[in-house]
């Protein structure tokens, strides 16, 4: 490979991580009053925003409203200065579009949609420091946000990205490793039942590899979901502490 | 030139002898199984997954009987027949308006159920149909009753009580719908010298105590008088003591209210957001309540 080496002799990457080392995760639940659910976490130098709105009635065009479900509708969107390039538009673009599509297929598989019909329920996430893995920042930050609002999931949904080099499944890559020019694969899984919500890989892999990688980012994303965990627990704790009486 | 500084605090750590304060409770987060035994009833939050009753928001788990349910920590509100809500029109339709009222669906507000100038047994001719945005147009706020509730969960309102209408000068302050005490009423005023109606929704209006109230109009009549600064003092007061009550989550009713306006009124109304001076006021609010429930 050109350039960096992006996994020494040793056993370490360019942060001095080993291959299967998370970065350190912090998250925060209700953020903000005004919004139905909130939520901010920071997955090392990757930092992201989530606001959840409703369910509420479906706002735009209502011919979308389903009548035995309810509709979700993501935006993703990057602060201008998220980036090491200023960006032009934080919104709108080719880009972000896929991804708040993605975003919109990874929640209608956890969300329990069908228990409130003709609605709509509206997830804005912002990223405000990218570093590598903005989609499963934006995933686990989604994921609290629906939690703080309350809103009915089958599980929660814990993404990762993963990437392979020198025979290696590397977890969890930050920007300098995700552009190295290796193989990434970002996994969104229900860690409880194991289902995958949504797996996307952008470069080319050898098959037999592929389960391997698989293997990485699952057990990345469960690892995620621990912390996840004992994020909304601390937070259940707190609130109900306020309103023991 | 004078400047305000103020030490930044930490947040406040929930200790472990509060924590003790949770032994009875059963708090759950989405996909934690419940109980794998299949003779209790699925309720509002919990779904089946593989025979097991699995938690599906974040809350406490209530059981009546057989029935489990999982409370979550806020929600939108769910009304129930009966309830007072502040709403504010979003659509005027054929016969009916729209109104949002922090539920999951868009309330209705039939023509049919609400009173018209005039007197109570007034037929609704098609003039009135097509004068319906004279009585309430696009954002205007009311208050009202739940009627009825559809089968999807979209609630009926109506107005037919002078008390209710069309709302005219006042402050409306937004909090979480669970925060808001269902008591006898709904309306009160206060004796500070304003008035409140605590919408079980979580629309709280404050208005001035009205003088006068005009029979003829029905509830469409809206005072442009001006308003007394003293008026509009209480009226601020009152709205930054809701924000501090919501934000240390005490239940809203007349005596919480009433309470931490008094316990307030020591400071500037523009220092009572100040989390230091929250802290006080409602530690000395959540003192004098207990007193009061004894």
């Amino acid at each position: 490979m050109a350039g960096v080496e992006l996994l020494s002799d040793q056993g370490y990457r360019l942060d001095g991580r080993k291959a299967s080392e998370l970065r350190k995760v912090q998250a925060r639940m209700g953020v903000f009053a005004q919004a139905d659910g909130s939520a901010y976490i920071e997955q090392g130098n990757t930092k992201a925003l989530a606001v959840v709105y409703g369910p509420h009635e479906v706002r735009g065009s209502r011919s979308r409203t389903m009548h035995d479900r309810a509709v979700i509708n993501c935006q993703y969107s990057m602060a201008t200065f998220s980036t090491a390039e200023r960006k032009r538009r934080p919104h709108g673009d080719r880009k972000s579009s896929e991804m708040s599509l993605h975003l919109k297929q990874t929640f209608e598989a956890a969300v329990l949609t069908q228990l409130y019909p003709r609605s709509q329920i509206d997830i804005y996430v912002k990223i405000l420091q990218s570093d590598g893995g903005n989609y499963s920042a934006c995933v686990n930050a989604a994921t609290l946000a629906l939690v703080d609002a309350g809103i009915p999931m089958r599980d929660y949904v814990c993404a990762c990205t993963a990437g392979f080099v020198e025979d290696t499944p590397l977890a969890d890559l930050c920007h300098a490793e995700e552009s190295g020019g290796g193989t990434t694969l970002a996994l969104a899984l229900l860690p409880r039942s194991r289902h995958i919500a949504l797996v996307q890989m952008d470069a080319r892999l050898h098959q037999d590899h592929l389960d391997m990688l698989m293997e990485a980012a699952a057990e990345a994303c469960r690892g995620l979901s621990k912390v996840l965990d004992g994020v909304v627990r601390q937070h259940l704790q707190e609130v109900s502490v306020l309103t023991r009486d | 030139m004078a400047a305000d500084m103020r030490l930044p605090t930490a947040g406040e750590q929930i200790s472990s002898s509060s924590l003790s304060l949770l032994d009875g409770k059963h708090l759950v987060v989405p996909g934690d199984v419940i109980t794998s035994d299949t003779g209790f009833m699925r309720g509002h939050g919990t779904y089946m997954d593989e025979e097991k009753l699995t938690a599906s928001v974040a809350g406490e788990v209530e059981r009546v009987n057989k029935l489990i349910c999982v409370r979550p920590l806020k929600t939108r509100f769910n009304g129930e027949v009966g309830d007072v809500v502040v709403g504010r029109i979003t659509e005027v339709q054929q016969k009916r308006w729209k109104v949002e009222t922090n539920s999951r669906l868009d309330s209705v507000l039939l023509l049919s159920s609400v009173n018209l100038p005039g007197g109570e047994l007034r037929r609704r001719s098609a003039e009135d149909e097509l004068s319906m945005r004279d009585y309430l147009q696009e954002g205007d706020l009311i208050s009202a009753e739940v009627q009825s509730v559809f089968a999807d969960g979209a609630l009926s309102l109506h107005t037919r009580s002078l008390k209710y209408g069309k709302l005219g000068q006042g402050v409306l302050v937004l909090v979480s719908p669970s925060l808001v005490k269902r008591q006898k009423t709904h309306f009160h005023n206060l004796p500070c010298g304003a008035s409140i109606i605590l919408g079980s929704n979580g629309y709280i209006w404050l208005y001035p105590t009205p003088g006068q109230q005009d029979e003829e109009a029905g509830g469409y009549y809206t005072s442009m008088e001006p308003v007394p600064l003293s008026d509009r003092e209480v009226i601020s007061r009152l709205r930054n003591c809701l924000l501090v009550l919501a934000a240390h989550k005490i239940l809203l009713y007349d005596t919480s209210v009433l309470y931490c306006f008094e316990s307030s009124l020591s400071h500037q109304i523009k220092d009572i957001l100040k989390p230091e001076v929250m802290d006080e006021i409602v530690m000395k609010t959540r003192q004098r309540l207990m007193e009061q429930e004894g």
